[in-house]
């Protein structure tokens, strides 16, 4: 068990000590320097976390609806939520830039016409696009999480909370809620990492475009792509550096937080 | 008072039907029964967490079968307490009562009140993550009791405990009994509660609540009907007694 465990912590320690080994300071000088390069990070940690917090907002309720109660449609959804995981990168690029595009009725009537001049909120080719490629697949994960999170969490203080007068929702926002503070904290982790690793997606549904819609990922890419392999390397490190960080920083969160709830005392407001 | 009039309730393959039963105001009542006969059931029905597909619920005279288990002025203690982890000992008496709009003065009074009837108050800042047995249990019950319901119901309540906390908790449910005069079901294996405990007893079997004629009480209650029929639509369960 622990020469199997011990061989994948091995080959993950030197995929990263290759990448350390390739590159040197001066490439990650000249990587920094670039205001691509700049505007690409600034992008990533900006659409990362949007999309992890979207994600978790979307995740609490559909995880806990998963959980809690068995109806008519059940399986459909809990089937529909595997999709973005299961479904290939590009295919599920190719798929939002058909669905914003695709011409219905007889006007011919498109979601992202219908975006961009009505609304005056453009999605495809720019960072929104990039948040929503990030979250479809992100929000996936971060159901899961909060679904497993809820199934752990005893259902039957929820009803006694119902016998003393909470109504359903009040049961959840005092009694649910408060006990999968761990489990947010894992399904924002999981959906930023997710978010920060995604790469078809967004290069069909935003594209690569410098200083526009680039993140890490396709900086990764447009490096290689001109033969730069060095700097790709280097921003290869960076992404793990990035993602350590926000990860040690969240487990920190998640194991120092106390397990008190945030609402006790406050029913009457 | 607690009344169920035909009710039947179904719940995957599992169906109780027609059951009655009369609870007089202010009686202990104890309902035996083997494990997965349908004991639970019942209370959650009374609660208003399991919707009956037949009959009604009355408590107090007030039929309460279409209304919402928090408007049913019942205080309910399951078999496992189901405390609030991220609530402390005080937090969980204050609950029921903030729900209900009390002042923040009545909050304390009554906290206070029931947190010296059950010999809790020392217990009051704490989590209850290290509360033993017994105390866990003194906690759920002033969870429930502590918004003064009209009928108390009790699912296995000591079954956790070692004898000699069984004992305490069984002299404690005595006095709460002479001290709220509140109409009580609660649902056991032993017959030693039973024995103590007991204005009226209860056995529930395959197709009925029967009274056991050991019980004095019980000969000169008021249950004008207790019958309670229980069939498994996917397998039938011996006719034995449930004890």
């Amino acid at each position: 068990m622990g020469g199997i465990s011990s061989c994948f912590l091995l080959l993950v320690v030197l995929l990263i000590a290759a990448d350390v080994a390739f590159t040197s300071v001066a490439d990650f000088r000249e990587v920094l320097s670039k205001p691509e390069i700049r505007a690409s990070i600034r992008l990533t940690l900006l659409s990362c976390s949007v999309s992890a917090i979207l994600s978790l907002l979307v995740a609490i309720p559909l995880g806990y609806l998963l959980s809690r109660f068995r109806f008519r449609g059940h399986f459909l959804i809990d089937t529909l939520v595997d999709i973005p995981i299961v479904l290939p990168p590009l295919v599920l690029g190719l798929s939002l830039l058909i669905l914003f595009h695709l011409p219905i009725g007889r006007s011919g009537w498109e979601l992202e016409a219908w975006l961009s001049n009505d609304v005056g909120f453009p999605v495809t080719y720019r960072w929104p696009a990039v948040v929503l490629a990030q979250f479809i697949v992100a929000c996936a994960f971060a159901v899961r999480t909060m679904g497993v999170t809820f199934d752990q969490i005893n259902p039957r203080a929820e009803d006694v909370a119902r016998t003393l007068g909470c109504t359903r929702m009040q049961a959840f926002l005092h009694v649910a809620l408060p006990q999968s503070g761990r489990g947010m904290i894992a399904a924002l982790t999981i959906a930023w990492a997710r978010s920060l690793g995604e790469f078809g997606p967004i290069l069909v549904f935003a594209g690569a475009t410098r200083m526009r819609t680039e993140v890490l990922s396709t900086s990764v890419f447009l490096e290689m792509s001109v033969g730069d392999l060095n700097s790709a390397v280097a921003v290869s490190l960076l992404m793990v550096a990035i993602a350590m960080a926000v990860l040690f920083a969240l487990r920190a969160l998640g194991t120092g937080r106390g397990q008190r709830g945030p609402l006790n005392g406050d029913l009457h407001r | 008072m607690i009344r169920l009039d035909n009710v039947s309730i179904r719940a995957g393959n599992f169906e109780l039907s027609n059951i009655s039963i009369l609870i007089p105001k202010g009686q202990y009542a104890v309902l035996m029964g083997k494990t997965g006969c349908g004991k639970t059931s019942i209370l959650e029905t009374i609660c208003g967490l399991r919707q009956t597909s037949a009959g009604s619920v009355w408590v107090q005279d007030v039929d309460v079968t279409h209304y919402a288990p928090g408007d049913r002025q019942i205080g309910y203690v399951p078999q496992d307490v189901a405390l609030f982890p991220t609530f402390n000992v005080s937090e969980h008496l204050e609950f029921g009562l903030k729900l209900r709009r009390a002042t923040p003065h009545q909050i304390k009074q009554r906290r206070d009140e029931t947190a010296e009837m059950l010999g809790i108050t020392h217990l009051l800042a704490r989590g209850v993550t290290g509360l033993s047995g017994g105390e866990a249990q003194r906690v759920a019950l002033g969870r429930a009791l502590a918004v003064e319901p009209s009928v108390l119901l009790l699912d296995e309540p000591l079954s956790a405990l070692d004898d000699d906390t069984r004992d305490e908790m069984i002299d404690l449910l005595q006095s709460i009994k002479v001290i709220t005069g509140m109409t009580t079901l609660h649902v056991t294996h032993s017959g030693h509660e039973a024995d103590r405990l007991a204005d009226l007893r209860y056995q529930l079997d395959d197709s009925v609540i029967q009274s056991p004629p050991s019980s004095s009480q019980a000969s000169q209650s008021h249950v004008s009907q207790s019958h309670v029929s229980q069939s498994l639509r996917s397998s039938k369960v011996p006719a034995k007694s449930c004890n």
